[in-house]
């Protein structure tokens, strides 16, 4: 007869961790930065398929990692904001409960499956001046052992997070106008990957939530938008 | 993967299947018509009409109710923005109606946050059509929705209108149509006027005319309202997208249509 081996709990959850986080060191980052008119949201992103996507009128959601994963978080996220615009209020649906979905159903995937989920994102929503109680922004990590934190001003998300992370807190200003913070935004992805060429403004992935917008306020800016915001001075 | 916070079992883009499969609570269950617990009274929305201009295409209503020979609301809305280049009027029981404009503005916001684009015009035409369709065993028992549904062809650069029939029969208009109680009059009106590619004012204009002919000979009919301020809807959908007359432009094409119908009789 076979003894089963032993293999402690420490050590398959550190197993695990290790494995996610090596996933999605892999891919590129994305950021979220709070500007004068709303949220922006950046990511370095050459191909079509997108990471930032819109969830609800005033949430929008980034992922990284794994493309398949956080694209099917990213779908669960609208189809869960609907029904419960739906069932409710518009103004029923926030970032809060819906970040805390995420964390619950991603901490239950890293306990309960072999494989962990190789992802990371982001769930921001612009504040509405004019509703009492919504009128902050919020912004939502939400890492794949589930584990949830909230952010102010700016969060980063992905392999070198740490790194850029370093870079906005020490050049992050509240009330930045969208030019500035896109070329933040920029600088700070262009530090994800150190010596390589800068990056090229048809490689990003930029998407806002204006205050300004009724209604829908997600707003994907077209390339050449993103070229001229980001050489205007 | 299953992700248990969430509890959803369906896996494509329509939020009316979404409902159906995995909230069924919240959906469109109609088996309660069937056996309805007695006739049933419901406020039913009155005249909307379509058609065809210069940039694009144009969708009125009036704003009344009526409950029988009641007047139900008198600032009903009867015509709702689907999404930035789409408009559905609706005409018939007011309840279900307007849930239906609700429902197929969430389905197409929701098709376009799965899908990353949003749907053909046609493909928002025929969505709508099953959406009456599955409202025909209410209509069995007298809350019908016939909606009118028009927009602006991003691919073909063109408005296009289409009208409904209680089975979800879905038919395409190429100049103008109208429905509700009050349709046949504005229909006739429309048909008078109507030329192709009038510009906006000419097709404000026409609009204006229509519903206030409706209203002179069909009671059921609110028209403009100068007394209590209530003006009708009058959307255009073009290449920008969908704007709503302003009531003053409304009241001042109304006066004037007023003016020149006095000066025709007192010149008998």
């Amino acid at each position: 007869m076979s003894i089963p081996f032993y293999v402690s709990p420490e050590q398959v959850m550190q197993d695990k961790a290790e494995y996610a986080r090596k996933g999605i060191a892999r891919g590129k980052s994305s950021l979220t930065l709070e500007y004068d008119g709303g949220i922006l949201l950046m990511a370095e992103n050459p191909s079509s398929l997108s990471k930032i996507g819109e969830i609800y009128d005033r949430i929008a959601f980034a992922g990284v990692g794994k493309f398949s994963e956080f694209d099917q978080l990213r779908k669960i996220g609208v189809r869960y904001a609907d029904v419960k615009g739906y069932a409710y209020s518009r103004d029923d649906v926030r970032a809060k409960a819906l970040a805390n979905a995420y964390s619950q159903a991603m901490g239950d995937v890293f306990v309960r499956e072999l494989k962990p989920l190789e992802v990371e994102m982001l769930v921001a929503e612009v504040g509405d001046e004019n509703l009492a109680g919504h009128e902050k922004n919020a912004i939502y990590r939400v890492q794949f052992d589930g584990s949830i934190s909230d952010h102010e001003g700016y969060c980063v998300i992905g392999g070198a997070a740490e790194d850029l992370d370093a870079l906005l807190r020490a050049e992050y200003r509240p009330g930045l106008p969208l030019g500035d913070a896109m070329r933040l935004g920029q600088r700070a992805l262009q530090r994800a990957n150190e010596g390589a060429p800068p990056v090229d403004p048809d490689n990003l992935e930029v998407c806002l939530l204006e205050k300004a917008r009724t209604g829908r306020k997600f707003n994907r800016l077209p390339s050449d938008r993103v070229r001229e915001l980001l050489s205007a001075t | 993967m299953k992700f248990a916070g969430f509890g959803s079992r369906y896996e494509g883009s329509s939020f009316s299947e979404l409902l159906r499969v995995d909230h069924p609570q919240l959906g469109l269950d109609q088996s309660w018509v069937r056996n309805p617990p007695g006739p049933i009274s419901a406020p039913h929305g009155t005249t909307v009409l379509a058609f065809k201009y210069a940039d694009g295409v144009v969708v009125a209503g009036d704003r009344l109710a009526t409950e029988g020979h009641r007047v139900a609301s008198r600032d009903i809305q009867k015509v709702y923005a689907t999404d930035d280049y789409s408009i559905m009027a609706i005409a018939g029981a007011a309840g279900p109606a307007i849930e239906m404009a609700r429902l197929l503005r969430i389905e197409l916001e929701h098709y376009e946050k799965i899908e990353g684009e949003p749907l053909e015009l046609e493909g928002k035409a025929n969505k709508l059509s099953q959406m009456v369709r599955q409202n025909l065993p209410a209509a069995m028992q007298g809350l019908v929705v016939v909606p009118l549904f028009a927009g602006y062809d991003l691919r073909r650069h063109a408005g296009r209108l289409w009208k409904y029939d209680v089975t979800g029969g879905r038919y395409e208009e190429t100049e103008f149509e109208a429905t509700g109680s009050g349709g046949l009059f504005a229909g006739e009106s429309l048909k008078k006027a109507y030329r192709p590619n009038v510009l906006r004012d000419e097709a404000l204009r026409m609009s204006v005319e229509a519903l206030t002919d409706a209203a002179d000979q069909d009671r059921a009919t609110g028209g403009v309202d100068v007394e209590r301020r209530i003006f009708p809807s009058i959307d255009f959908c073009t290449a920008e997208g969908t704007r709503r007359a302003e009531d003053g432009e409304i009241e001042e094409v109304y006066r004037q249509l007023m003016a020149a119908r006095r000066d025709r009789s007192n010149s008998r």
